[in-house]
């Protein structure tokens, strides 16, 4: 296909919509697309915005998981079955999985979508997988059937209304002691991804992190999503420990859609 | 007896490389360039990290995104839209506001290539604020975008596009520094060689050429609507590169402050194209989406490439020659 032609906006209207927590839906779209895990697409809801999602679900039809949080979200949440919306993508780099034999994965809230396909393609190459998910309460914990399946699911909760009652790093901790991985997956929050990071080079273990940074045209010409020197349209959203130590930004400074660089708080 | 030995062998080596091998190494207002390829204003450029980026990416000058007076979050996304020659984007000058950016290029000193500024405003006194702030900072060269064509309050929007807005926001900024001013116009209008002449006359050292084109619009046709939240926005990549060739042609011929031609370069050849219809030096934007950050260096190579079979030696050989 020509190189601008593929950037075009696909119809992918919504076959299905899922209530999986009171905060979060899936919506299945009826548009064919291939991508690897970790990858994302640039949503559109005409006259609304156009908004990055991860996909976690690829194949003859596609699907997105999301949280309510503000206007965009909102309004996509008052959609029905049969409902426009477009997409452009596959954009981004995904992870990498290669020779893993054993995988610890790390999950915070409605960071667990991004993860979701990486783990499922961990078990079709017969990793073994500790994956660990955060989440605020029992009633927005994601994906417990699908990840029960595939992987060993220790599950998180900071009211201790289900599972473990704790923060997750804290938890980790425990597991990174007793066990030898070869790699380690990790999404959520970025201040719990910093912790994560840590954790890491504590132990001297390879991991890979999806990051998030505010996203204008996921095709690496306006700059808005950098994190340092990277873009976290085209460099990323996946990027790896030896990156992030490196890193001057990470669970430090983001920028606003004015491109001001503020604090995270 | 070793010295001289080696001074002989370097006047070999700089002697057969003369002969042999073109130099993309050139000088545009009184600065030099290792080569005449520049980052477009509004690609990157929104901080200095983003600007390395084309550094390391072979790039022979960048620019900034142009900064306006007051922060500005800029149109809603989609803030872009592609078709099967280019792309449109309406971003409204988002930007963090000269005081950000004041601060975050208050020290250039990680940059080995020239960093141009570029700034926006409604009016001339703002223009004249704007460029008397950025005079103070070690930018080689300021631009004035007087030529945007989907930003309410800016350019085209303004009735900046104009020889009599020209020479007014021209003739202010001219006051506030003495770094070389670039005027960015827009190949969309008619009379773009009066606009050129108006600011050559009221000072501008240099025109680029060309911002996007347009406004153009992009309908989805399954949802019925524009693509962008604007509606409308410039128009830039392959489909414009022909309009530029034309303008850069026709302004080579009327003015004589050296000119930086842009629009749809993304392969050597056509910034070769270029050269000919009578730029000085070659701004690259969309192509990035493209051919990546190092867009910059495949396209030297390129150039390096055709030169040599074609037997040409030096960019200066190349400029205008389409005129002869
Ligand atoms: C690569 C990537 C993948 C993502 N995948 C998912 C996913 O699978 N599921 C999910 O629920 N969310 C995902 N997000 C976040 C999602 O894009 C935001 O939640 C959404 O844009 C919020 O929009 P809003 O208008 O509802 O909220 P707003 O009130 O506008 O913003 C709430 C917060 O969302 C973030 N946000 C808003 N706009 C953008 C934008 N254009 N780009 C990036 N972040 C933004 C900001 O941090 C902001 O503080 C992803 C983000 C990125 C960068
Ligand atoms: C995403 C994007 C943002 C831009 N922002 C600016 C800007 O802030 N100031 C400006 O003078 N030109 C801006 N332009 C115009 C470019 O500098 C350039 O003139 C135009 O895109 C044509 O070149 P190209 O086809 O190589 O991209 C922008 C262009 C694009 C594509
Ligand atoms: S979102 Fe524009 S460069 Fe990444």
């Amino acid at each position: 296909m020509n190189e601008f032609a593929k950037h075009k906006i696909k119809e992918a209207r919504i076959l299905k919509i899922e209530q999986e927590t009171p905060t979060v839906k899936t919506f299945e779209l009826g548009v064919s697309l291939d991508a690897v895990p970790g990858q994302f697409v640039m949503v559109w809801l005409p006259r609304v915005a156009e908004k990055p999602f991860t996909l976690i679900k690829t194949g003859n039809t596609i699907a997105i998981t999301v949280k309510k949080r503000g206007g965009f979200t909102e309004k996509l949440f008052q959609l029905k079955e049969g409902s426009y919306l477009g997409i452009r993508g596959p954009y981004g780099k995904g992870f990498t999985w290669n020779g893993v034999k054993k995988a610890c994965i790390v999950a915070g809230g409605i960071g667990t979508a991004a993860l979701l396909r990486l783990v499922e393609e961990l078990a079709k190459n017969k990793a073994s997988v500790d994956f660990v998910a955060d989440f605020k309460t029992k009633s927005e914990i994601l994906f417990k059937e699908r990840i029960e399946k595939v992987a060993n699911l220790h599950i998180i909760t900071e009211d201790g209304s289900f599972g473990t009652k704790g923060f997750c790093p804290d938890f980790l901790m425990g597991f990174l002691k007793k066990n030898e991985y070869d790699k380690l997956y990790c999404c959520g929050p970025e201040l719990m991804m910093v912790k994560v990071l840590e954790l890491c080079k504590k132990f001297d273990l390879k991991a890979e992190f999806a990051v998030e940074r505010y996203m204008k045209c996921a095709v690496g010409l306006c700059g808005q999503c950098c994190l340092d020197e990277w873009l976290v349209c085209r460099d990323g959203p996946v990027l790896s420990s030896e990156q992030l130590l490196k890193s001057k930004e990470f669970g430090k400074f983001y920028y606003l859609k004015s491109g001001k660089k503020v604090a995270i708080q | 007896m070793k010295e001289v030995a080696l001074c002989f062998l370097n006047l070999f080596i700089f002697i057969f490389g003369w002969v042999l091998l073109p130099v993309l190494e050139t000088t545009f207002c009184n600065v030099s360039l290792k080569n005449p390829l520049i980052l477009a204003s509004g690609i990157l450029g929104l901080n200095k990290n983003n600007l390395l980026r084309a550094q390391r990416g072979g790039a022979g000058a960048v620019t900034i995104k142009s900064v306006s007076l007051e922060e500005r979050s800029g149109h809603e996304t989609p803030n872009i839209a592609f078709f099967e020659a280019g792309m449109l984007n309406a971003f409204g000058y988002c930007n963090p506001g000269i005081e950000e950016a004041l601060k975050e290029f208050s020290d250039l000193s990680c940059f080995e290539v020239p960093v141009i500024a570029s700034c926006t405003a409604s009016n001339a006194s703002d223009f004249a604020k704007l460029v008397e702030a950025l005079d103070k900072l070690d930018f080689a060269a300021i631009e004035l975008p007087l030529s945007c064509p989907h930003t309410p309050g800016h350019g085209l929007l303004v009735g900046q596009g104009t020889p009599e807005a020209t020479k007014e926001i021209v003739e202010a900024c001219r006051k506030k520094t003495k770094k070389p001013l670039l005027v960015k116009i827009n190949a969309s209008l008619p009379g773009i060689a009066e606009i050129a002449l108006a600011a050559e006359k009221a000072g501008a050292n240099a025109i680029t050429c060309s911002n996007t084109l347009g406004p153009g619009m992009v309908i989805d046709i399954n949802s019925t609507k524009p693509v962008l939240a604007f509606k409308v926005g410039g128009v830039s990549g392959h489909a414009i590169r022909p309009i530029v060739v034309r303008s850069v042609y026709d302004l080579y011929e009327r003015i004589k402050i050296p000119i930086i031609g842009l629009g749809g370069i993304s392969r050597g050849e056509h910034v070769i194209e270029l050269l000919m219809a009578g730029a000085s030096c070659v701004g690259i934007g969309t192509a990035i989406a493209l051919r990546g950050h190092n867009v910059f260096e495949k396209c030297c190579n390129e150039m390096l490439g055709w030169m040599k079979k074609h037997g040409y030696k030096s960019i200066e050989e190349l400029i205008g020659l389409a005129h002869e």
